[in-house]
């Protein structure tokens, strides 16, 4: 694996704030990795930074082994980028637009008549192209914005909210893209959307107030939950007994909590000890009991809930790096 | 040199998608031929030249070229897609120069269109065409001096507004400077070599030798270094992006 995107102790300082606070780390052909940090924790600012819109104050980038304060011109050939919020020129038609990106970055004239072909088959460009972009919905504006990053087919994507304003389908459609390219490319996304992170990312990075507080795979983010491995279980206990006292009793479970739902009351939620699977003690003994399981659901981990734990009290329960 | 045709076509084009291009051109038109047929009084002068015509150029550029200048870098801004031409691979001045050579191209196009005006004036009499085309390139110089002007302080702000109003008073200062208004604040006490040097710092100075005909080295070199250098100040605001 060669690392395509390498960001050595980047600071960033505006005025008295300091957005981005020595942060490092690379990212290999075929890795997805996923920036996550609530607004304003430097996700943006790293970004403008690895794609050489800011320079930092202090520490470099490179892309594809090109410094971005040296070689700039031959590290932005080889990467695309979406800003935040799919800046266009809404003036221009979709199709116009794809071109003036294309003819910038020096496309043959026959590159460019197929790469336009498949960005817009891949995008579903194709009923919008004669539009000038200040008509397009949001969800086409960013499709628009996608479609002019991944153009020239570049060894590294920088995406800023990617599937911001994209209805389900869509975001559907645009995680399936992402996934595609993937393997032969480096890929950085920014999100708020932790279910984002599970369905492309590879590797997930938490940042918050410009350092990077976790970075690891989205598994092992999601096994820093208390919900991780925890088992909600729903049982009718006709024959008697109490669900709760006996999901107490067992040996792996740390604690039990009430979850009723609107109209079952007789439902819990166990959380196992040190993350330990505990699906296999809880149905041996709701089983022995007799009783009739209407519904045992397994948890992965609450990303949500990792998420802000990290980044509310400023320290990670179990930090990996 | 690819970059910079392809941000110059685009950029142009963007005149021509708008309204902009026919409002401006349009609006030009009408001005010449009010300050020249009207305060100019062409007809009464009873001369087969121009000079009424080219002798308001300084005044109509003054307003209206930062309204063309004012949109070219701080629209980008405010928008965001400087973001997004900034990190395509394209060098701050090719982007500078392209999107400047589209708007001073601009310009040379609303300028070429006065053309009727020279035509009435080769109709009723006989001027020196060879004056009026030295006036023509002299005006197209101090054009894009203005919109040298102009370029450089859109990229200053991401208000228009502010773009067009600050980019007004600084040329102003540049059309004034050689006028007798000025100049006699500095006669009574400034040396002689003082007074030249900041009357011959004026747009108008500059452009009334060309419009002679005298196409003199100075004048050129004058429009010339002028917009270097304030291309070169734009390259370094659109490079210095820590405030955007």
């Amino acid at each position: 694996m060669t690392a395509l995107i390498e960001v050595g102790s980047v600071s960033k300082q505006f005025g008295s704030i300091r957005a981005v606070d020595s942060v490092s780390f690379t990212v290999n052909r075929g890795e997805v990795l996923g920036f996550l940090g609530p607004n304003g924790a430097g996700k943006s600012t790293t970004m403008r930074i690895i794609t050489g819109f800011l320079t930092p104050t202090s520490g470099s980038a490179s892309v594809c082994g090109y410094d971005l304060a040296e070689e700039g011109i031959a590290a932005r050939a080889r990467l695309g980028y979406l800003p935040e919020g799919s800046p266009l020129y809404g003036e221009m038609t979709a199709l116009e637009f794809l071109r003036f990106t294309a003819s910038v970055r020096g496309l043959s004239t026959s590159k460019v008549a197929e790469r336009i072909k498949w960005v817009v088959g891949q995008l579903g460009l194709g009923p919008v192209l004669a539009q000038p972009i200040e008509t397009l919905s949001k969800g086409f504006k960013r499709r628009v914005g996608l479609a002019q990053s991944v153009l020239h087919d570049p060894d590294v994507l920088i995406l800023d909210e990617p599937t911001d304003g994209l209805d389900p389908n869509q975001k559907h459609e645009v995680r399936g893209l992402i996934r595609t390219m993937s393997a032969h490319k480096a890929i950085i996304i920014s999100t708020h959307l932790l279910e984002e992170v599970d369905a492309v990312c590879t590797r997930a990075m938490v940042i918050n107030h410009g350092k990077v507080i976790v970075d690891c795979t989205p598994d092992e983010l999601a096994s820093m939950s208390r919900y991780r491995n925890a088992v909600t279980v729903c049982a009718s206990t006709s024959s008697g007994g109490d669900l709760r006292v006996t999901l107490e009793g067992l040996a792996g479970v740390s604690s039990v909590e009430h979850v009723p739902k609107a109209t079952v009351s007789n439902r819990f939620i166990a959380f196992p000890k040190d993350g330990k699977s505990i699906v296999g003690e809880v149905t041996r003994h709701l089983q022995e009991k007799g009783w009739e399981i209407e519904e045992l659901e397994v948890d992965g981990g609450r990303l949500d809930e990792v998420f802000r734990d990290l980044t509310t009290t400023g320290s990670a329960k179990k930090p990996l790096h | 040199m690819i970059q910079i045709l392809s941000i110059f076509r685009r950029e142009f084009s963007g005149y021509f998608s708008t309204p902009i291009a026919y409002v401006f051109i349009v609006i030009f038109l009408f001005l010449n031929c009010i300050f020249t047929f009207f305060l100019g009084d062409i007809y009464a002068r009873g001369q087969a030249d121009l000079e009424p015509f080219f002798t308001w150029h300084p005044w109509l550029y003054l307003f209206l070229v930062p309204a063309l200048a004012m949109r070219l870098w701080s629209e980008e801004r405010r928008v965001g897609t400087v973001e997004l031409l900034m990190t395509l691979p394209v060098t701050v001045w090719q982007a500078v120069l392209g999107k400047y050579l589209a708007a001073w191209a601009f310009t040379g196009i609303a300028l070429m269109l006065t053309f009727p005006v020279w035509i009435t004036v080769n109709y009723l009499g006989d001027p020196d065409n060879g004056v009026v085309i030295a006036a023509y390139i002299g005006s197209f110089l101090m054009a894009g001096a203005y919109l040298a002007i102009g370029a450089c302080i859109s990229a200053l702000t991401k208000n228009q507004v502010i773009a067009f109003v600050v980019a007004v008073v600084v040329c102003f200062l540049f059309t004034i400077t050689g006028l007798p208004m000025v100049t006699n604040l500095f006669s009574s006490w400034a040396p002689q070599a003082v007074i030249e040097t900041i009357s011959s710092l004026s747009f108008v100075t500059n452009f009334q030798n060309i419009s002679r005909g005298v196409i003199d080295a100075r004048n050129l070199v004058y429009f010339a270094s002028l917009i270097v250098f304030w291309l070169f100040v734009n390259t370094l605001v659109v490079g210095n992006r820590d405030g955007a």
